[in-house]
């Protein structure tokens, strides 16, 4: 597969499958996803709850003890399925990191961040505890934490939500890595605040050419901040393009019908919204068909007997150009331009 | 303009400080608005900023510090509880998570026709009404003998609205109704909250943080700060030409999703953080924030007034935007 690849490919996920054993049987929470990451760009993962877009990133970073992963993921060259804990935790940490969600339940009480950014530097560099305090507090000064030699010493319960998010960033990015996975950082945080972390996340990938997974429900976000952006329904992929296409040219009818759902800011609020009935589907009885044909508002509307049962019995691929932007599209009938959904 | 039907004046609402000898924290700090009948109005700001505080005590969960409510004429900012008791058929809510506002070990036919219990009815009765009102808000009617667990997020909502209006109330405080809710399933609850609202005539306080929410659903919009309102007016002045620079700055901060726009557009990105309400900043408590500051808003807090002749919005700012 690494023969087509773009010469500033970082990470190159292929057919990845994550499969959790449940007591109702195994539940495919990833299934034969692929994408790539490149230097310096930030491909927007966006899922609803259950959608998948979270235990990529786990699987990426091998943090899944009881699930079964087959596929390839790679990093700069080197496959990372299937090492063992030593030699991952060589890399989680130093060449890829990642930031969560809550930055409280990702840091230690019990120790002054300052101790915790230290740490995290001398186990991968070696380096003395007094070399490792001041990497520290210049990680905290890179991410515009005020006072940052004093702050060094103080503990997670007195910062902010945004400073926490800070700090994670700052221990993330300590040991330079080159590729950041940012699951839903901005979640938690108000609106002025979150505005100032993708700020700080787009300045340092400018600085430091970082690669950067950002996965987010929120399509505002994927639009501010991301190049690249994978569309994830029921664990599998569905639509893929750079974001300008994705969002003047969805092709897929969930992409459509979410950003015709939305509620606008730039709009005017005449219309009742275009809701997608039904609810994002359960993993644990996958449709047989495509995930979304049970909501699919163009499979409602279609007349012809065949193409309904095509979308209920058939799984759509993602593969190749099939949209008419031409970016890869999983659906058996993606949307043309002109063609209302 | 008639009564309205609710009428807020100066409620303040004041916690005890967590430590024997620290302050009392004020999370409402003198706020005043209207709701007309069949009229929404939103209340908006960032965690913190006393929202659902109001919110709650305007459906007295909370007794206020002081300050009156004023629902239907009468003042119901002191009543006993039992005093409130017929008044509750009037004035319900809607919570954000919809399954931890629902008793996991009832049935929807228990939740729902609860209320009307409560109020004198019979059970077979109430159990009748329970049925409609699933249908009403678009649930199956067979499904009343199941439980909330077996419903999804979005229809567990659904579950919850039919019981806020099991006792036709005319006024409903939705508290962030929709953000626990997938993406996908928002737009199904904001449709259904309209539709009610213009079947039944309901008045709403739609509490929320997301402002493209906000700008759906309301008519009139109050943007809140540390306890305060900071603006409050039309939907169509505050969202075209907000007066505030927090309305201001919380407008454009919010993503649009439309990467072109967000190339292009002007962002105004705060310093900071909220501040907490414990320590609020003296003068104007935006001002550490606010990039328009003087030294008059570090000493004197801006009170609530009107922004423009001829606009019945108000903003509380030395130096609000004009135009």
């Amino acid at each position: 597969m690494s023969e087509s690849l773009p010469p500033d490919s970082l990470l190159s996920v292929r057919d990845l499958t994550v499969t959790f054993p449940t007591k109702h049987g195994p539940v495919r929470a990833v299934d034969s996803l692929s994408f790539e990451v490149r230097r310096g760009r930030t491909l927007g993962i966006v899922g609803e709850s259950g959608s998948g877009k979270s235990v990529t990133s786990l699987a990426v970073l091998g943090l899944h003890a009881n699930a079964r992963v087959s596929g390839s993921v790679i990093l700069d060259g080197q496959e990372l399925t299937g090492r063992d804990e030593r030699e991952l935790n060589r890399l989680r940490g130093r060449r890829m990191a990642m930031i969560f969600q809550d930055p409280l339940s990702s840091l230690h009480p019990y120790y002054t961040v300052g101790e915790q950014i230290a740490e995290h530097h001398r186990v991968h560099f070696r380096s003395g505890r007094r070399a490792a305090r001041a990497r520290a507090v210049e990680a905290l000064a890179e991410v515009g934490i005020p006072e940052p030699r004093r702050r060094a010493g103080e503990y997670p319960h007195q910062f902010s939500g945004g400073m926490r998010q800070r700090v994670m960033i700052a221990m993330a990015l300590a040991c330079e890595p080159e590729l950041l996975i940012a699951d839903e950082p901005t979640t938690a945080l108000d609106v002025t605040v979150q505005a100032q972390i993708l700020e700080l996340i787009a300045r340092l990938q400018e600085q430091r050419g970082l690669a950067v997974v950002m996965i987010t429900h929120d399509l505002g976000v994927v639009a501010r901040v991301a190049h690249d952006v994978l569309v994830m329904y029921g664990g599998r992929a569905a639509e893929q393009a750079p974001v300008d296409t994705l969002f003047a040219s969805p092709a897929h009818p969930y992409t459509r019908a979410l950003l015709d759902s939305l509620p606008r800011l730039d709009d005017d609020d005449d219309e009742p919204l275009r809701a997608i009935p039904g609810s994002p589907p359960s993993l644990l009885a996958p449709a047989p068909g495509c995930a979304f044909a049970p909501r699919c508002p163009r499979l409602a509307a279609a007349s012809f007997d065949g193409e309904r049962s095509r979308c209920e019995t058939e799984r759509p691929e993602l593969d190749g150009p099939t949209g008419p932007a031409g970016h890869p599209v999983a659906c058996h009938f993606p949307a043309y331009e002109g063609i209302s959904s | 303009m008639t009564t309205p039907l609710l009428r807020v004046r100066d409620l303040t609402m004041t916690f005890p400080g967590r430590r024997a000898r620290s302050a009392p924290v004020r999370a409402v700090d003198g706020v005043s608005f209207e709701v007309a009948t069949g009229e929404t109005l939103g209340l908006v700001g960032e965690s913190g900023c006393g929202k659902s505080t109001t919110g709650r005590m305007i459906v007295r969960l909370l007794q206020p510090t002081s300050g009156s409510i004023e629902f239907g004429g009468r003042d119901i900012g002191r009543l006993s509880q039992r005093a409130l008791k017929p008044l509750r058929t009037e004035l319900q809510m809607v919570f954000q998570d919809p399954h931890s506002s629902l008793n996991p070990r009832q049935t929807v036919a228990r939740i729902i026709s609860d209320p009307l219990i409560v109020q004198g009815a019979a059970v077979a009765e109430a159990r009748g009404r329970a049925a409609e009102l699933m249908e009403l808000v678009g649930l199956i009617p067979e499904h009343i003998d199941r439980y909330p667990h077996e419903f999804s997020g979005g229809q567990a909502q659904r579950i919850g609205i039919a019981r806020a209006l099991a006792t036709s109330p005319r006024l409903v405080v939705a508290d962030e109704p929709v953000s626990a809710l997938d993406v996908s399933v928002q737009a199904q609850i904001v449709n259904l909250m309209e539709r009610l609202q213009r079947e039944l005539g309901l008045s709403y306080l739609f509490i929320a943080h997301d402002l493209s929410v906000i700008k759906r659903v309301c008519d009139r919009v109050a943007v809140m700060y540390l306890g305060r309102i900071v603006e409050i007016g039309a939907k169509e002045h505050l969202y075209k030409a907000p007066a505030h620079p927090y309305t201001r700055a919380l407008l454009s901060a919010a993503p649009l999703p439309d990467p072109a726009a967000e190339r292009t557009r002007e962002r105004i990105t705060l310093l900071g953080d909220p501040p907490s309400p414990a320590a609020p900043p003296p003068g104007c408590t935006f001002h550490p924030r606010c990039p328009k500051a003087r030294d008059i808003c570090r000493a004197e807090a801006p009170a609530l007034r009107i922004a423009a002749a001829g606009e019945a919005r108000q903003v509380a700012c030395h130096f609000p935007e004009s135009g």
